[in-house]
């Protein structure tokens, strides 16, 4: 389950998973209803907890929570940029969260601060970084690769080493959202994506037992898609947004037609289980007749709704990155043409 | 010959009992592992002071199995365990 606790942050990334109408502070969920969240959700047999947001530690409140959902017995990840995250406010976490997803907009000042949108950023998140790494904290870096820092990977891996991360995520932008805005500026080529695989492939090898690496390629250059959140809408993961409201995905908002209910006025169990939205997408009744009759029914779910309907504009149809969607040359057509070659480019950053 | 590297569940890396699934759980970072018996029977000898050697021969007396059908299995489970990241070996 992830928790964004809070949209506010201090970093503005052009690729920010957020949705483009954020909430502001006013309309957050206050301490108690997240700690009840916290605790229903362990009830009906969630694992794991990711603290997110915008940036958790935006949030007074975060070892109150922290604590709170570890005692709740889920598994704490703190998902941030390092912002904010001051020596006393790590140690007073230590306790309660199992481990810190650090999120890396670039290896150089340069193009981290760029990408970030916030001079000095890079600088203070690398002071973290080595806090981190001295208080023995299990480390993962998350580093979300676009056309701009995808050709930086060799020096992404070996900051991961360095910094003592036993875990990398490199996840190419997917395209929703503040992404999508930003699409034509940030799709890597199909050169880059190649090599990058070359490179994952190697040090997968060369670093076995020191570092994992996952990988998330760009979808736009498979073949066939993401399943919905690893497993199908409404089947392995759910989102809670900062104003409450439990959402299969963090873009699910997109989709119209939808209702989605708030933790403040329903269980959450009663939300997964019976309310509408969960269900809309849920399984197999809903899919195509090319999904229906697929062999890789049971593998992808028919990919992403989301995406479906950004591409499509129709939340039903097949994720348009199938080879077998009648709507795949819309995504081949935005790989061909409408891609900015500009070294830098005017994102439009994401704010609040 | 014997295996005596000392596996340990790193910080990050934990059990944990789902009261919900009725199952043991191994935790750790973007994972949850079912563990089966045979999973659980060698994580409660991982105790960060014993070999993998030490770990095959208590299992293999404890299970009254022998040993040597005993000590690969050991070694594929908990290396496949080290590739994720989910256990180190000291």
């Amino acid at each position: 389950m992830l928790a964004e606790l809070t949209h506010r942050c201090p970093l503005a990334c052009p690729y920010c998973s957020n949705p483009l109408e954020m909430t502001g502070r006013e309309a957050e969920l206050d301490t108690e209803t997240w700690l009840r969240a916290f605790r229903e959700a362990a009830e009906m047999g969630v694992l794991q907890l990711h603290l997110s947001g915008g940036e958790p530690v935006s949030r007074r409140d975060i070892v109150e929570l922290a604590k709170g959902a570890r005692e709740a017995g889920l598994y704490v990840n703190l998902i941030t940029s390092g912002i904010g995250l001051t020596d006393a406010r790590l140690q007073a976490l230590e306790p309660w969260v199992d481990h810190i997803q650090l999120s890396l907009q670039g290896v150089t000042a340069a193009v981290a601060d760029r990408i970030g949108g916030y001079t000095g950023g890079f600088e203070r998140k690398m002071h973290v970084a080595e806090r981190i790494g001295q208080m023995g904290f299990p480390l993962t870096l998350n580093a979300v690769m676009h056309r701009h820092n995808l050709d930086d990977l060799p020096a992404t891996l070996d900051m991961a080493v360095r910094l003592g991360a036993r875990r990398i995520e490199v996840a190419c932008v997917q395209f929703q959202g503040w992404a999508l805005k930003n699409r034509a500026m940030l799709q890597p080529s199909r050169d880059q994506v190649d090599e990058a695989k070359r490179i994952v492939a190697r040090a997968r090898r060369e670093l076995k037992g020191r570092l994992a690496i996952d990988f998330v390629p760009p979808d736009y250059y498979a073949d066939y898609p993401k399943a919905c959140m690893g497993g199908g809408w409404g089947s392995t993961g759910l989102n809670i947004a900062p104003d409450g409201k439990v959402l299969p995905c963090h873009a699910a908002e997109t989709i119209p037609g939808l209702t989605f209910r708030t933790i403040a006025e329903a269980g959450l169990r009663e939300i997964w289980y019976d309310s509408a939205a969960f269900n809309a997408f849920r399984g197999t009744d809903w899919m195509p007749e090319l999904c229906q009759t697929c062999d890789r029914r049971d593998v992808d779910f028919g990919g992403c709704r989301c995406q479906a309907m950004a591409i499509a504009g129709d939340p039903t149809a097949t994720d348009p990155v199938c080879r077998k969607s009648p709507h795949r040359a819309l995504v081949d057509a935005a790989l061909e043409i409408d891609v900015v070659d500009a070294a830098e480019p005017d994102f439009v950053y994401r704010r609040l | 010959m014997s295996d005596d590297r000392i596996p340990v569940l790193p910080r990050g890396v934990r059990r944990h009992h789902d009261a919900v699934r009725g199952q043991e759980v191994l935790l750790g970072p973007e994972r949850a592992l079912m563990l089966d018996q045979t999973a659980v029977a060698i994580l409660s000898e991982v105790d960060g002071q014993r070999s993998l050697s030490d770990i095959a021969g208590q299992l293999a007396q404890t299970y009254n199995a022998p040993r040597d059908v005993i000590e690969p299995d050991v070694v594929a489970f908990l290396d496949g365990l080290a590739d994720q990241m989910l256990i180190a070996y000291a």
